[in-house]
C-alpha cells in the first residue's frame, strides 16, 4: 500500500495490454482474410457476377447491388434497411418473413432477390399510410393478437393477401389458409378473431 | 449456401444451351425446395438458371382431346384455383391445396413439385449416412427413427418416402409429363416418371441430365363428380402427408364403373395398384368393397418399426375416402377426414 501501482495492479495492466495487442493482431488478420475473401468472390471476372436489382419497395423505387445468393428477405432487411419483415426460421416453415410481392404473399427467405428484379414488393412497413394504421393492424392491437410481435408483420401480410386471394370464407378455411404463418406466444385463437373481424366489415362495406 | 453464379434463360432453348455449358449447373423453378436444400448445404450447383420466364406463366390451356395442359412455369396456387382445374379436376385442386402454406403454394411451380427432394430427416442430416446423398453411405432410417418413411416399394438402400400431394392427384388422373432437352422433346406416362429407390435411391425420377419439364397433360376423365383427397398427418396444416389418399370413382348409380386411388406418404413414388381398380369395376361402392381394394393396394407392406402403423392407417384411409368420393360436397379445408 502507499504507491499508486501494487505489485498485482502493475501485473494485471501489462496483461492487459499485452491481451489487447493480441486481440489487434488477431483482428487484422481476420480483417484482412475477409477482405481478401471478398475481393476473390466479387471480383473473379466471369465467375460471379454481383448486378443490379431493381425494386419498387412500398412504392418506392429502390436500386441494389447484390450477389447472386442473397435473398429478397436480407435484400429487404439488410440492404434496403427495412427491419418489420423478420427472420425467423430462413426456410420457409415459420412464415415470418412474408411479404406481398407482385400482389401475392410469398415467404421472401426462399427467393432470391435477384429473380425478383422488377417486382413490387409490399412489407408491413407499407401497409398504411405513414402515421396511419391498416385495419387489420387496428384489429390485432384490440384483438390482443400478439404477445412478442415477431411473428406478427408476417401475420399481418399474410392476411392481406390472403383476404386479396378471396378464397376464405368460415373461420375453418381461415385458419386453413394462415396455417403457414406460425406464432409460438399462442395468440392463434386471437389472430384468427382479428382477421375474421376485419374480413366480415369488409363483407358487409 | 455456397456461392454461385446466376443466368437468367430467355426461353427452353436457352436454357437448355445455358445448361450444356455449364457444369453443375441447377434450373431454378420457385426455388422453394432447392434454396432450401442449397441452406442445409445438400444441394450447391454452381451455376443457377432461372427458368421462371422460359415458358408461360398461363397456368392452364384446353387440349384437342378435351383435356387440359398445365404450365410447368405456373404456381401451384394458380393451378388448384384456376376456374378450369376447380371445375373439371378438384381432385387435383384439393390435393395442391392441402400441400406446404398458401405462401409456399404462391410460389412453387408445377415443374418443380414433381422434382421435390424426399424430407426424410436423415437425407437432411449431413452428419449421418445417407444412401439417397450419398450413394453407398448406408440408409440410417431403415434401423432409425422411421415414423415418416416408406411402407411399400422400398429396398434395403432406402425407405424414403416422396412429398408431393400434387403428384398423388396427378397419378390417380393418369397425367403426361412433357419435357424438353439436349435431345428434344418427349413424354412420360405419369407412372413412370418417378422411380423406386432400388439400388439407385440418389435418383429420384427418369428425367434425364438437362431436360426440363415443360408441361403436364390430364386426360378428359377429370372424376368431378366423385372425387376425393384425405390427408393424414401429424398436425392439422402444413405438415407432409403420413398417409394420403386421391380417389376418383364413376360410378352408375351405386355400381363403380371406373376407380382409381392413389397412396401418397407410402413409398418413393406416388401408389397405384390397377388391380386394386380393377376389383371395384362392377362393384357397389361400398366399405366391405373398398376394404378389400385396400387389402390388394397394401399387398406386400412391410413396416420398419416406428411406420408399422402405416399398414393399417392406409387401409383404414383408402376406405373412408372412397366413402368420402361418395359425398365431395362435404369435403373440409385442408383434406381432412369428412362425413
Amino acid at each position: 500500500m502507499g504507491s499508486i501501482f501494487s505489485f498485482e495492479d502493475g501485473f494485471l495492466f501489462l496483461r492487459s495490454i499485452q491481451l489487447l495487442g493480441i486481440i489487434v493482431i488477431v483482428s487484422i488478420d481476420v480483417y484482412q482474410c475477409y477482405i481478401t475473401m471478398l475481393t476473390e468472390i466479387v471480383e473473379k471476372p466471369g465467375l460471379i457476377r454481383s448486378g443490379q436489382v431493381s425494386l419498387k419497395v412500398n412504392g418506392n423505387p429502390v436500386q441494389l447491388n447484390l450477389l447472386p445468393w442473397v435473398s429478397l428477405l436480407d435484400a429487404i432487411r439488410d440492404h434496403a434497411g427495412l427491419t418489420g419483415t423478420k427472420k425467423g426460421c430462413d426456410h420457409g416453415q415459420c412464415g415470418a418473413c412474408t411479404v406481398i410481392c407482385d400482389g401475392k404473399r410469398i415467404v421472401s427467405c426462399l427467393t432470391l432477390a435477384v429473380m425478383k428484379d422488377g417486382s413490387e414488393i409490399t412489407t408491413i412497413e407499407g401497409v398504411a399510410p405513414e402515421g396511419d394504421l391498416h385495419p387489420l393492424q387496428k384489429a390485432f392491437i384490440e384483438h390482443d393478437a400478439f404477445q412478442c410481435g415477431y411473428c406478427t408483420p408476417g401475420q399481418i401480410c399474410s392476411a392481406i393477401g390472403m383476404m386479396k386471394e378471396g378464397k376464405a370464407k368460415s373461420r375453418e378455411e381461415v385458419k386453413e389458409l394462415m396455417s403457414g404463418n406460425l406464432c409460438r406466444c399462442g395468440a392463434n385463437t386471437n389472430i384468427i378473431d382479428a382477421i375474421m373481424e376485419v374480413q366480415n366489415q369488409d363483407a358487409h362495406e | 449456401m455456397n456461392n454461385f453464379d446466376y443466368l437468367k434463360a430467355g426461353d427452353i432453348q436457352d436454357a437448355i444451351g445455358k445448361s450444356g455449358s455449364c457444369t453443375d449447373s441447377s434450373y431454378i423453378g420457385g426455388g422453394t425446395n432447392l434454396l432450401d436444400l442449397m441452406k442445409y448445404d445438400l444441394a450447391h450447383p454452381t451455376t443457377l438458371i432461372d427458368i421462371n420466364h422460359a415458358g408461360t406463366q398461363d397456368a392452364v390451356t384446353e387440349t384437342e382431346n378435351g383435356g387440359l395442359r398445365l404450365s410447368a412455369f405456373a404456381t401451384n396456387a394458380d393451378t388448384a384455383w384456376h376456374p378450369l382445374i376447380e371445375e373439371k379436376y378438384p381432385l387435383l385442386s384439393k390435393a395442391i391445396l392441402a400441400g406446404a402454406s398458401a405462401q409456399i403454394r404462391n410460389m412453387a411451380t408445377n415443374g418443380g413439385n414433381l422434382l421435390q427432394r424426399t424430407r426424410c430427416y436423415y437425407f437432411y442430416d449431413a452428419n449421418v449416412p445417407c444412401n439417397k446423398r450419398e450413394p453407398g453411405s448406408g440408409c440410417s432410417a431403415i434401423l432409425g427413427y422411421n415414423r415418416i418413411m416408406a411402407i411399400l416399394g422400398t429396398s434395403e438402400h432406402c425407405i424414403a418416402v416422396f412429398p408431393s400431394d400434387m403428384c398423388i392427384a396427378l397419378a390417380a388422373l393418369e397425367a403426361t409429363v412433357n419435357v424438353e432437352g439436349p435431345n428434344g422433346p418427349r413424354s412420360i406416362v405419369f407412372a413412370d416418371f418417378h422411380r423406386l429407390p432400388g439400388d439407385t435411391p440418389e435418383l429420384d425420377n427418369n428425367l434425364l441430365p438437362g431436360e426440363i419439364i415443360t408441361s403436364i397433360d390430364l386426360p378428359p376423365q377429370g372424376f368431378s363428380d366423385n372425387y376425393s383427397y384425405l390427408k393424414l398427418r401429424d398436425r392439422n396444416s402444413y405438415a407432409f402427408a403420413l398417409v394420403s389418399v386421391a380417389t376418383g370413382l364413376e360410378l352408375d348409380g351405386d355400381i363403380i364403373r371406373n376407380a382409381r386411388i392413389a397412396l401418397g406418404g407410402v413409398a418413393h413414388k406416388p401408389w397405384r395398384v390397377p388391380e386394386a381398380e380393377e376389383f371395384l369395376v362392377g362393384k357397389a361402392a361400398s366399405e366391405e368393397n373398398f376394404a378389400q381394394a385396400a387389402d390388394i393396394i397394401l399387398r406386400g407392406a412391410t413396416g420398419y418399426q416406428y411406420n408399422d402403423f402405416k399398414i393399417e392407417l392406409a387401409k383404414r384411409a383408402i376406405i373412408r375416402n372412397g366413402m368420402m368420393a361418395l359425398h365431395p360436397e362435404t369435403q373440409l379445408p385442408g383434406a381432412l377426414p369428412s362425413a
